[in-house]
This record gives C-alpha cells, structure tokens and sequence, in this order.
C-alpha cells in the first residue's frame, strides 16, 4: 500500500519585481509504508520544497499529496501527522534537550513514565543520554542535530521528514547511527524520507533514492538500479564515484549493428544481440550520441586504447588512473595497484557491453549490460 | 579583560568616572535643587552646602504654589496621574497593535507589506507640529479634543512605529522553523505565536515597550494642545510654574524628580529583565 503519495506537484516561489521561481515541476511519487526514501540532489534542486510541502510549511502550488489515504496538502501542519527533523534543528532555546525531546509527546498526553522511557531510548540511540540536562545554546551544534533527530524520531507519526539529518555530524559517528536509524526504522515499519546531497548516506540508509535536478524528478528507484540503469545522462553522471566517464560518439551503420566512433581514437562496433528493436531505431536516427562507462569498468593494461596518464592515485584500497586519449579525459579505477607514472603511455580497455548510451536529448538509449 | 595593564584599567576607570559625572551632574543638581528655596538657588556664588527643605515638594502634593503675588493652585499630582495613565495606555495599545503586525510583517509576504511598514515608520519623522493643526481640526470635528481616548490615539504615532520597528527585528531573529516545529507537534499558528514567538521575542518587546514609555512620558507638544488643565501630562504641567512673579526653581526640580521618578524604576526593572531574557539557556547550561 502507498503510504504517501504525491500526484503532480507544481512549486513556484513568486516575489514581486523577480521573475518566478519554478522550484519544482510535476512531482509523481508514491512511498511505501515503512519505505525509507531518500530527496538526492545538489542544491536547490527542490528537494527542500519538496519536504516542506509535505510537512505543510509551503504551499503546493499544484497537484496533491495524500497521507494514508488522507488527502493532506490543505490541512494544516498540525494535523498531518508527519515528524520533522530541521536542518536548522530549530530546538526550543528555553527548553533542556530532555524537555524538548519529550515535548511534542507531552502534547499527545503520553503518561509520564512512558515519555521518560522513550525519551531515555531515543537518546542512547543518537549518543546524547549525557547532555539530557543541558540547553540546546550550551552544546555543539553536532549534539543539536543528534537533539533534533531524536525530537523527530520519538515521535508517533505516520511519516518521518529529515532534513540533511546526519550533515553535522563527524564521519565515524555518522556511520553509526545510519546503521541504528536504519534498524530502528525498519523495525517500527516506520515511513521516512530524507533530504540529503551525500549519496553515500543515501545509498546506506535509503531503500530507495529520488533524484532531482532542476525541480524535476529524474529517477526514482533503488541505489543498485540507478547505478546499473540511469534513465538519463544527468542521472550517470551525478550517481557514482567517481563519475562515469562520458563521451561524444559518431554513429554509423555496420553490418548488422552500428559504429560508434570517438574521434578516430576509439571505435565500438554495437550490435545485433546486444540492441532492443527500439534502442536500434533511437540510434538509426541520431547522427551523435553521447556515451558512458563507469570508471570500475575499464579494465588497465589491455585493450587498444591508448591513454596517456595524467594522474595515478593509491587510495588504499583501489588506484584512480586519470588518463588523456586525444584530448578526452578518462578515469578508470582498478582494485590494485599500478605501476604507471604521468606522461607513461598505457592501454586501457573499454568493452562494448559495458557503455551506455545517451540519445541528443540526454535520455537513455541503451544500457549497459549487467555482469 | 583581566589581561589590561594597570595603567590601563586606571585609565578606564578615570574616563568612566568623567563620563559618569558629565552625564550624572545635570540630575544631581536638579535632585539637589529640589531641596532648595528659590532664593537658596538663585544666590550667586551658588552654594553645596544648604539647609534642605521639603517645601517644593509640599507644595507640590497639597497642590499650592505659594509665590510673592499670592497663592496659586496647581495640579501637579493630577498631572503625573495623567501622564502615567495616557502613557501607560498608550503602550498597551501600541503592543497589543504592534506585536501581531511586527510578527506579520517579520514572517509573511503580502502585497503592499514594506510600503505599509515604512508608512508606519514615517510617522516618526514627520515632524508633530506639521500634523498637529489638521488634527486638532479633526479631533474638534469628532468630539476627541480633551479626551484621554483622544491622546492616547495620537500617542500611537510614537509608540506605534517604535514597537513595531524593534519587535519585528526581534522576530526576524527567530528561525520560522522553531515555531514549524511546534506546530509540527500538534499546535496551531496562534499557540505558535503565543508560546513560541512571544517569549523568545520577549526581550526584544520589553525593551521596546520601555522606550516609547519614555517617549510617549516625554511628550509635549500633542497634549499642549489637544488636552486641557484636567487632562496634561507633567511635561505641560511644568508650565504651570512659569508665573506672574517669576520661575519657580525650586518646584520645577522638584516636580522632575517626581516626574523622573517612575520611568527610571521601570527602567531598573525592565533592565534587569532585559538581562535575564537575554542570557537565559546560556547561564544555566
């Protein structure tokens, strides 16, 4: 069952003596219940409007968002039933972190018991059981984040909003608690989306990841989906680490399939097997296309591809190899180490199975095959 | 500063004392003039050393002003009741007015928004003389000359603009999303406002109500006019000592002392609440 659903939502910010702001436009989604979903983006891609047309703080200028079958873009933000952690964790600065942790269950009436229990709990979930006692002036702004999540988090609501939840926090730290908010919500079965520009903490915490650009939606799909099939050029080029490598491509016609010629560098022969009818008919008419393949996939030391080293990096645990082919910069990533110095001239090998092509318009054409 | 050298904290200390006697002297004299004849004040060379009376300030209460032609009766103590009850008044209705308009004004964008803010502002630097005659035109026409309904309506052209200037910073300093989330948690915008804006705002109304006490307390000219004897303030009242047989010193300071008298103990108090809204969180963490 969906959970939450937005149907067509339109956002335009209007300022007298501005142009308007379109910051998003005609938003489909469906969360499902005790989905965690994550709003990835850069920012101002509208994924901050989008959170807070949900919590209600924002208008819709079009289309409607429904809660558990309740239809709740014209309640106000009382009455939607929805948590909120804040970006600005916007805690109550004459309140302890204690009293404003249990505050909204203080509201609902809870016995006092119960409210200290679960306020007890969420704390030693987000490591802050020693300053219960404190003023949210008094301590980092780190522990105000971890004060405002816990806020949110202790709350019964039908959905959890979380706006960049984690951003304050030090590495370590934040690798811990994505791990228990993680368990913690899917052990509720409880609904939340978050707001984040991190794709790694998208990809650890979210069952699946909404990208956005431009306040359009591109793909809304699981981490493993939108590495293995973006919809769409900006979605390659903004999901994974480091970026698929994107070329320009001549297309001509060979027997059977195609040629897709980078400059008179590289050639890959796409064909027959490896097309779908309507992927063979995009390509039959599209002069140029773009193509793309993740830097994991280009195997060093064999092929045909000559490529000049520009930069050899040993992270630890895999080598990042940024070479030059006739002017296009390339990246490959392999697992171990390489012995090649800038200016070493070194083979790299880019089969055709593993491109991906992008048609004019920056739509897919074809993906790359799943090995 | 513990880490200043000796010679600069006496430094500090001369300068402060200086800056403190040329400030503080006026009041002292007048406090000090208050408890003295007219002719103790008017002897030349002027004395420190004085046998103090207390027949200004009897004068002032019993109401009779004993000058060289004669008695005179004065209303001074009508006067200071006057002033603290248009005064008063005045600010209550200026921050029951101002407060919601500042959070309006702080919080939401509407049409005309900045023009009807900056109108309000203007108020305080049109010059009152230049209003003055049209109103009293006005108030004559609809039966509000002399009345403290009628003074306290004009003395929204001080107070009002003051409040709300003051109090809408205030509001614009309160992240919006500390009241989302209040009303987050099951409240509606009104409680949001009540609970919520209000208090963290608290200083900030404070110390804006204490300002156009004292300026609504200082003015003149507005109930120069459209008041008469049974309904002036202390600062037209003040008139009253400019008389036939000359000017009556002594009860001029004396009458200021009294006057001062109220708006310097709501400043002591407002000011330690000042304090205390302000460093409120940050003491006790």
């Amino acid at each position: 069952m969906d959970m939450l659903e937005l149907r067509g939502i339109d956002k335009v910010y209007r300022s007298r003596g501005k142009p308007p702001v379109h910051a998003v436009r005609a938003l489909d989604m469906a969360v499902e219940k005790g989905e965690i979903v994550a709003l990835l983006g850069s920012s101002g891609c509208g994924k901050t409007s989008t959170l807070r047309m949900i919590a209600g703080f924002e208008d819709v200028s079009a289309g409607s968002i429904a809660l558990g079958g309740r239809r709740i873009h014209e309640l106000p933000p009382a009455r939607r039933k929805v948590a909120m952690a804040f970006e600005g964790y916007s805690l109550y600065p004459p309140l302890t972190v204690r009293e404003n942790i249990a505050f909204a269950l203080k509201s609902a009436q809870l016995p006092r018991a119960e409210v200290t229990r679960r306020v007890d709990e969420i704390a030693r979930l987000v490591e802050i059981e020693d300053i219960l006692d404190s003023y949210p002036r008094a301590i980092s702004g780190g522990q105000q984040q971890r004060v405002s999540l816990a806020r949110a988090l202790v709350r019964d609501a039908d959905l959890y909003l979380l706006d960049e939840p984690m951003g304050q926090l030090e590495p370590q730290l934040r690798a811990v608690l994505r791990g228990r908010i993680k368990s913690l919500l899917a052990e509720r079965g409880m609904t939340a989306i978050f707001v984040t520009h991190d794709q790694t903490e998208a990809s650890a915490l979210a069952d699946r990841i909404a990208v956005m650009e431009g306040g359009v939606l591109q793909q809304f799909a699981s981490e493993k989906e939108l590495k293995g099939r973006p919809a769409n050029l900006f979605v390659a080029s903004f999901i994974g680490e480091p970026p698929m490598n994107l070329l320009d491509a001549g297309v001509t016609r060979s027997d059977g399939g195609f040629r897709l010629s980078v400059g008179t560098d590289m050639a890959f022969e796409i064909g027959g097997a490896g097309l779908d009818g309507e992927a063979a008919k995009a390509l039959a008419g599209a002069p140029q296309v773009r193509i793309g393949i993740r830097p994991q996939k280009i195997a060093v030391g064999t092929g045909e591809v000559r490529v000049k080293v520009v930069s050899n990096q040993w992270l630890g645990d895999q080598s990042h190899i940024a070479g030059d082919c006739g002017g296009r910069m390339l990246i490959a990533v392999t697992p171990g180490r390489v012995a090649a110095r800038p200016g070493d001239v070194v083979p790299f090998a880019l089969e055709p199975r593993h491109l991906h092509i992008f048609g004019g318009d920056g739509t897919c054409i074809r993906h790359a095959e799943v090995s | 500063m513990e880490h200043s050298s000796l010679a600069g904290r006496i430094f500090r200390g001369v300068a402060l004392t200086l800056i403190l006697i040329f400030f503080m002297f006026p009041i002292v004299w007048i406090f000090l003039m208050s408890f003295q004849t007219n002719e103790q004040i008017l002897r030349i060379p002027p004395r420190i050393l004085f046998e103090p009376t207390l027949a200004n300030y009897e004068a002032l209460i019993s109401g009779q002003l004993r000058t060289a032609a004669g008695n005179l009766q004065i209303s001074f103590m009508r006067n200071l009741f006057n002033s603290v009850v248009l005064s008063s008044a005045a600010v209550l209705l200026a921050l029951l007015l101002g407060v919601p308009a500042a959070y309006a004004f702080a919080r939401f964008k509407f049409r005309l928004g900045e023009t009807i803010a900056f109108t309000l502002l203007s108020f305080r630097f049109a010059p009152p003389l230049l209003v003055l005659l049209p109103l009293s035109l006005y108030y004559q026409e609809l039966g509000l000359n002399d009345t403290y309904f009628g003074i306290v309506w004009v003395y929204q052209l001080i107070a009002l603009p003051l409040i709300l200037w003051i109090v809408r910073g205030y509001f614009e300093d309160i992240s919006p999303d500390i009241e989302h989330a209040y009303r987050l948690a099951g409240h509606s915008w009104r409680e949001a406002f009540t609970r919520i804006a209000v208090p963290l705002a608290g200083p900030g109304i404070a110390a804006a109500g204490l300002l156009s006490f004292i300026f609504c307390w200082n003015n003149f000219v507005f109930a120069l006019i459209l008041a008469s004897a049974d309904k002036q303030p202390v600062t037209v009242g003040a008139l009253a000592f400019v008389t036939a047989s000359g000017i009556q010193y002594g009860q001029i300071a004396a009458a200021i002392v009294l006057s001062v008298t109220p708006t310097l103990l709501l400043a002591l108090y407002a000011q330690r609440y000042l304090v205390e809204g302000l460093s409120l969180g940050a003491v006790k963490g």
